[in-house]
């Protein structure tokens, strides 16, 4: 099969992602976007807030333009530049500028990776001006109706130099987001790598485990993408505890006491 | 070596000549070993010497014979038992567990392969950590059981031949001993269901029997793998319930059946043969189950009604307005708790007048741990505390005045242990060093204002060369690459290519990003030595630093230092890591004055856990000082000291914190290098320089 490129505008969802609702958390998004609201997504990595905005852009029927923040990334990044060609220099929208354009959801994950200079540049859209000032082109860009900002972050790793400020914080709709309750999360994990409930159960019950542990040498426990990671290698013949130990162990941790206690809860479990 | 040989460097290392020890027949059972042998016994007993002699010579007298038989990593571990008990229990009990070896040689065989406590206690204290209910803690013991808070193993676990077995074995009885607190094996008062037997001992074991069968279906369904493991552990050893349990063990798999169901079957497993403990099924000890039930009970009760009534106070101020406009009445509200505990999953829901509330973390922690002692969350505990309603006491760990030491009771409760480097044993004394935190008492005196006069002339020069490395964010112009297009290098660039030159290649500006990302500690010694100008060096040295740091905007914590033998190691705060340079913090710079001896060690290993709890890239740990290490009585000085304050240096750099000394100890040159290492360390010649040059030697140290 081969790959084929898209513009980011182009990115339309065309097949309803599987999502399970934990709350009410659709028809708060739903309303937000109807009022022209940011939205700001709280939660553990891997509980499925991607894959919430993956289906809420398919349930609007808008586009959705992701930028994954990191500490380099630059507001330049996020709105345009000036680039040279042929001599020439030409403008070239950053996806923010082409989610506004197109009346898109532009989503910001894990927002406070970002250099803390490109927080400022969201702070317009995000309040009720909602405009895009374009410094370098002199121009303001207004969102139109559909436009709709969503960012997300993980407070788990909330420190002194990685947090929201208050000035940010505040503008959004905040949308708090957990692992699912043992029975949901056993049905996405069946569902989504298609193993049989049982075995599902018991992915469940060794992420619970290993959730446990956090704040006891682990920063965070299996998330839900790392038990359908395990799932699906389960479901591909592969022995339980060894599709934890690669999918999940090796993915939360690299301290060797550790890996081997995930490993002893894996192997007492299946 | 010959026996002659051997018997002087005996005679020697253990003073025989001051004592009855004969130390010929010993010395010719070693000279008949090979050499390697000869080495290792004559290398631990040379090192066990300089802790304790008769520690010592009982190793040399016992070791000939258990060579050959007993792994050398299970030998050291069991000399090293015996001086970590020496070093907390003393000699008597030291001899105790050196008398122990003459058991090890009937199972030598499993001694080879067998497991260290240290070992397993890492890996196992997670897994338990991961299972669910109250978080249990791993310790040494000498039996197995647990108080319901803690699980104790033993330090050499050795019933299999395979090493892989015997870490199997430890890991079933971690699981058993989890099962019977999570499974509420405790939930009874098990010394008085024994009681009217007539032999309540008896009664008591076959209980444990019952309770044995009961878990291991509990773990059978809720860690398959695990049983699996526990019943080939079981049938290697031939194991099982004895003639006449199959009965009780099927009413005991059942899914719903509980302690209850064990009780009611005592009378019946009393008239059967006794069970025979399973490998790994360990001792019950109603008495410190009891202990630890009593210091717990009232304890979360206090803290789960005042966190109830910190959550109805959220929940009040919210609802409030609400309240206040509908004119009802308040009607008292009431929490109640559902637990839901089926197929081993534990869910406990609070609900605030049928509402559910969404607990904090450790409120959920505070339900488990009730729920597992009562089975239920008991009415009374759900009345949240009203005000004065409760003993602060009980709500947290609260710290111990540091100065009520030494009156009434001697105590280390609420203490911080650290080890300590014996260079002769060339191992850790565990736990060795009760470090305190204490305040400075700040004295308002204007010291900072006088001080600042007196150097006004040094604080402006200061300044301006701190103010210059003060590195800011700028746009930096002409980059090869870069954010952004610099439209005047580009224009230029044009107009050269046009010209025909060349074109330069940079036409980026690029944000450079200036971030100061340093933590520094600084230890000040406060030893009985720097009494007078050296302590009044220092505070003057203190405040110029805080001044020039307060513009540079890097963290910086103050700490003092001193200490009077083992027992009382002292670290005076000044300034912590999140502390403002405040009024307070000058006041207690101004009450520095000298204390006791010169104990590094601690210091260091303290600051580095500290240095090691703060976000920053770069981490420094600055020592201020006046001398070489040096205690009072219990051997801290000359090469013990240094060695001790070499090596928590060696594990502060380890955990990638840089150390520097800045010292006025004329003699330091010959023991700092060895210490700090080359480069990492400046002496002054005169105590007068201090606050000149201490300023000087932090922005070069970190620019």
């Amino acid at each position: 099969m081969d790959a084929h490129s898209l513009a980011p505008e182009e990115h339309f969802i065309q097949k309803e992602p599987y999502y399970e609702p934990v709350g009410n958390e659709i028809a708060i998004f739903e309303a937000a976007w109807r009022h022209r609201l940011p939205v700001l997504l709280k939660g553990p990595t891997g509980c499925g807030k991607t894959r919430f905005m993956e289906y809420m852009a398919w349930r609007l029927k808008l586009p959705l333009i992701t930028v994954s923040c990191h500490d380099d990334l630059t507001a330049s990044d996020l709105v345009g530049r000036y680039l040279v060609k042929g001599g020439e220099t030409t403008w070239v929208d950053g996806p923010l500028t082409r989610a506004v354009r197109v009346g898109g959801i532009c989503y910001l994950d894990e927002v406070v990776e970002a250099r803390k200079d490109t927080m400022v540049v969201i702070h317009p859209l995000a309040d009720d001006r909602r405009t895009l000032p374009m410094e370098k082109l002199g121009q303001l860009l207004e969102a139109p109706d559909g436009f709709c900002l969503a960012i997300s972050y993980n407070p788990g790793y909330q420190s002194v130099l990685k947090d929201l400020k208050q000035s940010t914080r505040q503008r959004f709709v905040a949308l708090e987001f957990d692992y699912p309750a043992a029975d949901l999360e056993r049905r996405i994990v069946a569902s989504e790598s298609g193993v049989e409930p049982a075995m599902a159960e018991r992915l469940v019950k060794f992420a619970q485990m290993t959730r446990n542990l956090k704040g006891s040498g682990l920063e965070e426990g299996a998330s839900t993408r790392l038990l359908v990671h395990a799932g699906k290698l389960i479901a591909g013949g592969i022995d339980p505890v060894t599709a934890c130990r690669s999918a999940v162990a090796q993915a939360v941790t690299d301290d060797g006491d550790m890996l081997a206690a995930i490993q002893e809860l894996s192997s007492s479990i299946f | 070596m010959n026996a002659e040989e051997i018997t002087q460097l005996l005679e020697g290392w253990l003073e025989a000549d001051f004592s009855f020890r004969k130390v010929g027949p010993t010395a010719a059972k070693i000279a008949a070993l090979p050499d390697r042998d000869q080495d290792f016994i004559l290398e631990w007993t040379k090192r066990v010497a300089s802790s304790n002699l008769e520690v010592a010579w009982q190793f040399a007298r016992r070791a000939p014979a258990l060579m050959g038989t007993m792994d050398r990593r299970l030998m050291e571990a069991w000399l090293l038992g015996a001086c970590d008990v020496y070093d907390r229990q003393g000699l008597r009990h030291a001899l105790t567990v050196m008398e122990e070896a003459d058991h090890f040689e009937e199972r030598q065989l499993e001694m080879t392969a067998g497991v260290l406590f240290e070992d397993v206690a890492g890996v196992l204290g997670n897994f338990v950590r991961g299972l669910s209910g109250r978080r249990l803690t791993l310790e040494p013991g000498k039996h197995v059981h647990t108080d319901t808070e803690r699980i104790f193993l033993p330090g050499v676990l050795a019933r299999f031949p395979d090493t892989a077995d015997n870490f199997k074995l430890a890991k079933a009885m971690v699981a058993m001993l989890w099962a019977q607190t999570r499974f509420g094996t405790f939930r009874a008062d098990l010394s008085v269901a024994c009681a009217g037997f007539s032999d309540p001992d008896r009664a008591l074991r076959q209980l444990h029997g019952l309770e044995t069968l009961r878990l291991s279906a509990c773990i059978s369904r809720e860690l398959p793998g695990l049983y699996r493991e526990m019943e080939r552990l079981k049938a290697a050893l031939g194991e099982g319930p004895p003639l006449g349990w199959e009965p009780l063990a099927q009413r005991l798999a059942q899914p719903e059946a509980n302690l209850e169901d064990s009780l009611a079957l005592l009378g019946d497993a009393y008239a059967l043969a006794d069970f025979q403990p399973w490998c790994y099924q360990g001792a019950l000890k109603p008495d410190a189950v009891a202990a630890a039930f009593e210091a717990r009970r009232e304890k979360e009760k206090t803290r789960l009604r005042v966190k109830l009534a910190e959550l109805l106070e959220e929940h009040t101020r919210h609802e409030d307005g609400q309240a206040k406009d509908s004119g009802k009445p308040r009607q008292r509200p009431e929490f109640e708790a559902e637990a839901r505990d089926e197929e081993g999953r534990l869910d406990l829901e609070l609900t605030l007048d049928g509402l559910p509330v969404a607990p904090p973390e450790d409120v959920k922690a505070l339900l488990s741990s009730i729920y597992l002692d009562f089975g239920e969350i008991p009415p009374d505990y759900l009345v949240p505390a009203g005000d004065g309603d409760y003993d602060p006491s009980l709500l947290g760990e609260q710290a111990l005045d540091p100065d009520a030491v030494w009156q009434g009771t001697y105590h280390e409760e609420g203490a911080t242990f650290y080890h300590e480097w014996d260079m002769g044993r060339e191992h850790y004394r565990k736990n060795w060093c009760v470090m305190r935190e204490k305040e400075v008492p700040p004295v308002e005196d204007n010291f900072h204002r006088i001080t600042l006069d007196k150097y006004a002339g040094l604080v402006k020069h200061l300044r301006k060369s701190f103010e210059a490395m003060r590195d800011e964010n700028r746009v930096e112009k002409r980059q090869a690459y870069g954010d952004d297009v610099d439209i005047d290098a580009l224009v230029e660039a044009l107009a050269d290519a046009r010209d025909g030159s060349e074109m330069s290649d940079r036409l980026f500006v690029r944000l450079h990003r200036a971030e100061r990302n340093i933590a520094v500690a600084f230890m000040v010694d406060m030893s009985g030595s720097t009494r007078g100008w050296i302590n009044e060096a220092e505070r003057e040295a203190l405040i110029l630093l805080c001044e020039a740091l307060e513009l540079l905007g890097d963290r910086y914590a103050i700490y003092g230092f001193s200490g009077i033998t083992r027992k009382r190691c002292e670290l005076f705060r000044i300034k912590t890591f999140d502390e403002p340079y405040s009024d307070e913090v000058k006041a207690r710079i101004s009450g520095i004055r000298a204390q006791e001896y010169t104990r590094m060690g601690f210091a260091i290993r303290h600051l580095s856990e500290l240095l090691k709890g703060v976000e920053a890239r770069t981490k420094v740990l600055i020592t201020l000082s006046d001398g070489r290490p040096d205690d009072y009585f219990d051997g801290y000085r000359g090469p013990y000291g240094i060695e001790d304050t070499r090596m928590a240096l060696l594990e502060a750099r380890r955990a990638g914190i840089h150390p520097f000394c800045i010292t006025i100890d004329r003699e330091a040159r010959d023991y700092l290098p060895h210490m700090y290492g080359a480069a990492r360390y400046i002496i002054l010649d005169d105590v007068r320089q201090l606050p000149m040059k201490v300023s000087d030697i932090y922005r070069r140290l970190t620019s």
